[in-house]
């Protein structure tokens, strides 16, 4: 198994290649733009650029302009314009990151937010310069193609890809394809609504699969051959729903023409006069997946003489791109043996197991007490890219938790990795704990929102700053978002916290049970909302319950799923009758 | 006079719209609905057919219409209105249509003709307003393209082939 990590059978890219652009090293490990791809984005930032002039000269008015920018990843929210960046799949080499640095000092203020979808939103960019830091980004073989709007968004993956010791393939050479097959699509540009695909190739499912239009596994099949099952009609947001399986294996040879009947299907026959009812979880719902299923299928086979094929050249192509590192194999070894109990806290909680001895993942905690969750600042991206350089083959992962990845730290370098992220306010001890909360930006800078998330997450923090207690309640997921559209995942966490409007007034509907990790729940209201103010203190009583509750090593969510509801209901509210 | 963006030049349109002055044996476009009621009069008309779908009209119910049929224009009343892009690829490339195909309505701007183009489509009626010649340009404003597609636009490279 280790031997066929470290000596990759197929071929791979240079070692040494450089840019045309820059000059700038390629980092190995990740996909490299080829004269298509750089053409591509070329182009595209020369139709955003004219299409932008063309708004501003008057020519477009606001709603012509509206489904343009918004392909190109510009909102128009509350202060500013949004721009949200793809980082596709949540890859991201150091150097991409020190543009992004460059770029939130140059156009913006200083600093980014993480998103669920593994994309950064910067908050106060002007309208006029985003051509231009699109094509800043352009140089560093990035884009914003199609991170809002209705059409394919940026593809997401596990991010633990290629390191996780339970992973039977790679997930991003996958992605990779489905980002290019995906791109200005002819026929797919103009869907019903917004459609959201993620790839896993673990037996943990850490991408939250289960909650998207389209969640594709990496499996085996009896005969050993790699493929994919493929599921259909996830989604968060209004009437949120968990994924069915659509069909038990695909071969991968067909994975473009199986997603374009899918496609299909849901362009012609989604709904389209109501924009609740658009996703492709209500047309699953409503044909039931048998008939969804009979329809694809007589699709894929009508339609795959004329559809995008994958042959198994391309796929060994893109493949090679993510070859495994050089890694050292050494033993591993207890580094934290004589160590300080804030750096075996950190061990604990922010690193992971990698499936090559002598390595660690380290998570690089966005979630510090002091701060709102995901946000980065440009000094600290600027550190985190040389720490990358330093420790772990130049390259970044962000997770859909919000925190970014060191994916292969050599465990003799952890303690001074740990030194180094500790001054740069990212080692918060936390990851997994419920200070590691999800949190969509909230009332303070989305238009959508209808309350809060930020100052509650600030709460939040400030309530559960004690850290011994934060492990005593151990592994748990609090998800937090500021209105329906559930960009905080609330659906699916231990905790779910969801921002509501009463008369002008936030409130706090609070979910309990969700899960997207493994075994796939969407939690269930409690009880009445609860003011901004109350909802730690709900948080807190609910913790008791647990603490009163559970067995020996059990976790928050199991007990949740042992007890029911009933006695957190009962004590949630209990100082608090009036609570309406 | 009606101009239609067609393989790339700007022509003056010889289609008339059912509803519009008519002269025998014009050329006239009538819409699915009216094809479906008056199927045996507009077959018998002395001239070429075109038939116009809305975005709920299915081309499956097209089918034995095509025989008859020199063009089908595809209605895309707005420019979020993505279900044409469907008719059209199907109409090349499940049905083998040959004729005219031919994208009308108010979401026909030149920011989607390459799209369009893709799909199958080699004539363009643009919403009132659009700029003609910037559309024509728009056609050849990608020189690559990762998706299969109707070789309306000339390509330097494309990453994925049918079979």
């Amino acid at each position: 198994m280790l031997h066929s990590l470290i000596t990759p059978e197929r071929g791979a890219p240079n070692h040494t290649v450089f840019s045309a652009r820059e000059g700038a090293a390629y980092s190995p490990g990740m996909y490299r733009y080829d004269e298509l791809d750089q053409a591509f984005v070329d182009a595209r930032v020369a139709e955003f650029r004219d299409q932008t002039r063309r708004h501003l000269a008057g020519e477009l008015s606001e709603e012509e302009f509206r489904p343009l920018r918004l392909r190109n990843g510009l909102y128009i929210q509350r202060h500013a314009p949004m721009l949200r960046i793809a980082i596709p799949y949540g890859l991201l080499a150091a150097r991409q990151l020190r543009k992004l640095a460059d770029i939130t000092r140059r156009y913006d203020k200083g600093y980014g937010h993480f998103t669920t979808r593994q994309n950064l939103q910067l908050n106060w960019p002007k309208l006029e310069d985003v051509p231009q830091i699109l094509a800043e980004l352009a140089t560093v073989q990035m884009h914003s193609i199609q991170t809002s709007g209705n059409c394919v968004r940026n593809v997401t993956a596990d991010h633990m890809a290629g390191i996780a010791p339970d992973e039977i393939e790679d997930p991003r050479p996958y992605c990779e394809l489905i980002r290019q097959w995906a791109t200005l699509h002819p026929e797919f540009t103009y869907l019903p609504r917004k459609f959201k695909i993620a790839v896993t190739g673990a037996a943990t499912d850490r991408a939250a699969s289960e909650v998207h239009d389209i969640g594709l596994h990496l499996v085996r099949d009896a005969r050993g051959e790699l493929g994919f099952r493929v599921l259909v009609g996830g989604g968060l947001g209004r009437a949120p729903m968990i994924g069915q399986v659509v069909r038990e294996f695909l071969p991968r040879a067909e994975l473009f023409a199986y997603l374009e009947a899918i496609l299909r299907i849901y362009n012609r026959q989604g709904r389209r006069d109501n924009i609740h009812k658009a996703r492709i979880k209500v047309l699953v719902k409503a044909l039931g997946i048998e008939r969804f299923r009979e329809q694809v299928e007589a699709e894929w086979q009508a339609g795959r003489g004329a559809a995008a094929q994958l042959p198994a050249a391309e796929l060994e192509r893109v493949r090679a791109f993510f070859r495994p590192q050089p890694y050292e194999i050494r033993a591993d070894q207890d580094i934290t043996a004589g160590a300080s109990p804030r750096f075996k806290a950190w061990y604990r909680y922010n690193t992971r197991a990698h499936r090559v001895s002598g390595y660690r993942a380290v998570f690089v905690s966005l979630k510090a007490h002091d701060a709102a969750p995901g946000d980065m600042s440009a000094a600290q991206m600027e550190a985190v890219a040389a720490l990358a350089e330093r420790f772990s083959f130049g390259l970044l992962r962000v997770t859909h938790t919000q925190n970014l990845v060191l994916a292969d730290v050599p465990q003799q370098h952890l303690h001074e990795l740990w030194q180094e992220l500790e001054a740069l306010k990212l080692a918060t001890p936390n990851i997994g704990t419920l200070t590691d909360m999800i949190a969509c930006p909230g009332l303070d800078f989305c238009s959508l929102a209808n309350a809060g998330t930020l100052d509650v997450a600030r709460q939040i923090q400030q309530r559960f700053d004690d850290l011994d207690y934060l492990y005593d309640i151990g592994e748990i997921e609090l998800k937090m978002s500021g209105c329906m559209n559930a960009c905080g995942h609330h659906h699916v966490g231990h905790i779910g916290v969801l921002g509501v409007d009463k008369h002008g007034e936030e409130w706090y509907q609070i979910t309990l049970g969700g899960s997207a990790s493994g075994f796939t729940a969407l939690g269930e209201v409690i009880g009445p909302s609860v003011p901004k103010h109350e909802v730690a203190a709900t948080l807190e009583r609910i913790l008791e319950v647990y603490r009163a509750q559970r067995l020996e090593e059990e976790r928050f969510i199991e007990t949740v799923r042992r007890v029911g509801l009933k006695p957190f209901k009962e004590q949630a509210y209990a100082p608090h009758p009036a609570a309406a | 006079m009606r101009h239609i963006l067609r393989q790339r030049e700007l022509i003056a349109d010889q289609w008339r719209y059912l509803g519009e002055q008519l002269a025998p044996g014009e050329a006239v476009v009538v819409p699915f609905a009216e094809l479906a009621r008056e199927r045996e009069r507009w077959w018998a008309w002395d001239g070429r057919l075109g038939v116009r779908l809305a975005p709920v009209d299915r081309v499956e119910d097209l089918a034995e219409e095509l025989p008859r049929l020199d063009l089908v224009a595809v209605e895309f009343p707005s420019p979020g209105e993505g279900r044409g892009y469907s008719q059209g690829r199907l109409l090349r490339e499940r049905y083998g249509f040959r004729g005219e195909l031919r994208a009308v309505g108010a979401g026909v701007r030149q920011d989607l003709v390459f799209l369009l183009a893709r799909c199958g489509f080699d004539a363009m009626e643009l919403a009132g307003g659009e700029d003609a010649q910037a559309a024509r340009r728009a056609l050849t404003r990608y020189p690559v393209a990762y998706q299969p597609g109707a070789a309306q636009v000339a390509l330097r490279r494309q990453r994925f082939h049918a079979p």
